[in-house]
């Protein structure tokens, strides 16, 4: 399963403050031990939200808001992709980050198997019809 | 204080990471992979004991090391060992720092890794015990789900581990990481293991149990490992490249109702351009590496010739011939040469393509191999020879043993009456 590790900004982020030396060495080995794992599917970090800007939709209106915003614990500021077997790996690699202070947020990212009863239904029926020849040879 | 259960999760997740690490420390002081699991097994019972209650430890890895190294001197004082070879291997556990951050530390791991893959991928061993062998050190699976992944029965897989556990150490398979002309050799039978791993999940179908899909991603994992392992070996680029891609098409690979869709139909709206920006990415560092392509790295180049086309109609076929004539010439197979003609056929005509398979049709690998007569079949009716083409997609639906791909080999033989 994949999880997206969400970084989340702060004041020095927001005000497109470097990292120190120090911190980026350590950010830097730890995604070297994340890629070694074979865990590591993509990451990036994320400019200050003042390059960036929000749509607001309301019914057939587009309002384009730029930033900054204001709230920082809201935003994000960088994210990883991870492949992992389980929720529990996922937290054991982000307990191993390399910073203080902060809150990182998982989220599972919805995989075909997630959506699979809904969407297919011709599928579950054509198991189904498995299942009960199955069960006819068995008798 | 977590509940007990969740508490078993997270050492489950811990074993994850550092199962393998652990297993290639211990494999190196006491050199021999079956006691250094036995040894890494009794760290994961202790801390299945003792983290309920105290919690995971700041440093997992280095707890469990400690723990299986008391063992391990613990066994060795218990057991009449010569007290030569006990110094000797107090003195390698001596050496043995802590796992912590340090560079020289990491070249340390990284060095015993590859003993452990090589042991496990040893050609002293029968190739399923390769697998098993490999999935349970490296990959840190149970027994009970390479059992199920495999179809076979949990004692049955055990019995396989015990015995080749058994084999290694009866025939003093050194924990080392081979040099020179048989570094290659051994390097295959890595590659091979991986990618037979690869193919098993990859052959899964719907309805089969949730560990077996599970295995192309145990597959890419045990890779990508690899490549970081290994970075100046291009055949290890090449086999990630090409499991990356191939994963890739997996959303796109079934249809609705299970059947098979053929590369070509596929919507290409459902393949994951992640996994093939990665795989492209791999390709691109066994290219850079030199010399020529080996058969992984080409089969890679084929899958992303295909991977950048955004329709069909983009596809370089020329390319994936001139692949395929690399690939022929490096390891020469019947199927590579259908392969190979089904290419030609695109790029330069299905003359061209024919040509090559009327050559294969007295092939004695291929007599039952139902792909003949459906390529030689297409071919005959793009050069407007329905007849024979019906004749041969009619065999082709014989010797298939897909129901489904039956059905479309026949309807495509009616087409054909119908010219």
């Amino acid at each position: 399963m994949r999880f997206m590790i969400l970084v989340k900004a702060d004041e020095d982020s927001e005000a497109g403050v470097m990292p120190s030396e120090q911190m980026l060495a350590d950010m830097q080995q730890y995604n070297e031990e994340l890629v070694k794992a074979g865990v590591m599917l993509a990451g990036e970090g994320l400019h200050p939200s003042s390059k960036g800007a929000r749509v607001r939709f309301a019914g057939d209106e587009r309002t384009v808001i730029d930033g900054p915003f204001t709230e920082a614990k809201e935003l994000i500021a960088g994210f990883w992709l991870w492949q992992v077997k389980s929720k529990e790996e996922a937290v054991e690699w982000v307990k191993r980050c390399p910073v203080a202070d902060t809150e990182i947020e998982l989220r599972q990212v919805f995989e075909a198997e997630d959506f699979g009863e809904e969407l297919t239904p011709e599928l579950r029926e054509a198991e189904e019809r498995l299942r009960a020849q199955v069960e006819e040879q068995q008798q | 204080m977590a509940a007990a259960p969740d508490a078993h999760r997270s050492i489950e997740a811990v074993w994850r990471i550092e199962s393998a690490r652990l297993i290639a420390g211990l494999a190196r002081m006491v050199r021999d992979v079956g006691v250094a699991e036995e040894l890494a097994q009794d760290a994961l019972l202790a801390a299945l004991e003792q983290w309920p209650e105290s919690g995971v430890p700041d440093i997992p890895g280095a707890w469990l090391m400690a723990t299986a190294k008391h063992r391990a001197i613990d066994r060795l004082r218990r057991s009449r060992v010569l007290e030569r070879k006990h110094e000797e291997i107090g003195r390698d556990m001596a050496q043995h720092a802590e796992p912590d951050l340090d560079a020289a530390m990491d070249d340390q791991v990284g060095d015993d890794l590859l003993s452990l893959v090589f042991t496990t991928c040893h050609p002293v061993l029968s190739t399923e015990a390769r697998v098993a062998l490999t999935l349970r050190l490296l990959g840190g699976l149970t027994t009970r789900e390479i059992a199920r992944a495999f179809l076979v029965s949990e004692a049955t897989l055990a019995q396989r581990i015990v015995r080749a556990k058994r084999t290694l150490a009866e025939s003093r398979v050194p924990f080392e990481v081979p040099s020179g002309d048989e570094l290659d050799e051994r390097l295959a039978s890595v590659l091979e293991v991986v990618y037979l791993v690869f193919n098993e999940g990859y052959s899964a179908t719907a309805g089969d149990d949730w560990m077996r899909p599970g295995l192309c991603e145990e597959a890419l994992r045990l890779g990508r490992i690899l490549a970081e392992l290994a970075p100046r070996e291009p055949e290890v680029h090449g086999l990630v490249s090409l499991m990356e891609i191939q994963a890739s098409r997996s959303r796109a690979r079934t249809g609705r109702s299970g059947e098979p869709v053929l590369l070509l139909d596929q919507n290409r709206a459902r393949w994951d351009q992640l996994l093939i920006g990665r795989g492209l990415a791999a390709l691109a560092r066994a290219e850079q590496l030199g010399g020529t392509l080996g058969p992984y790295a080409l089969q890679a180049a084929i899958a992303a010739c295909h991977a950048r086309a955004r329709a069909p109609g983009d596809t370089d076929w020329e390319r994936i011939a001139a692949l395929y004539d690399a690939l022929a010439q490096l390891s020469p197979s019947p199927v590579v040469e259908l392969n190979r003609a089904v290419a030609l056929g695109m790029a330069f005509g299905p003359a061209a393509g024919l040509e090559l398979v009327d050559q294969l049709t007295s092939e004695p690998s291929l007599e039952s191999y139902h792909l003949l007569p459906s390529v030689r079949g297409d071919l005959l009716a793009k050069l407007g020879r329905f007849d024979e083409a019906r004749s041969e997609l009619e065999r082709a639906a014989q010797l298939t043993r897909n129901e489904r791909e039956r059905g479309l080999l026949l309807e495509r033989a009616r087409a054909c009456a119908s010219g």
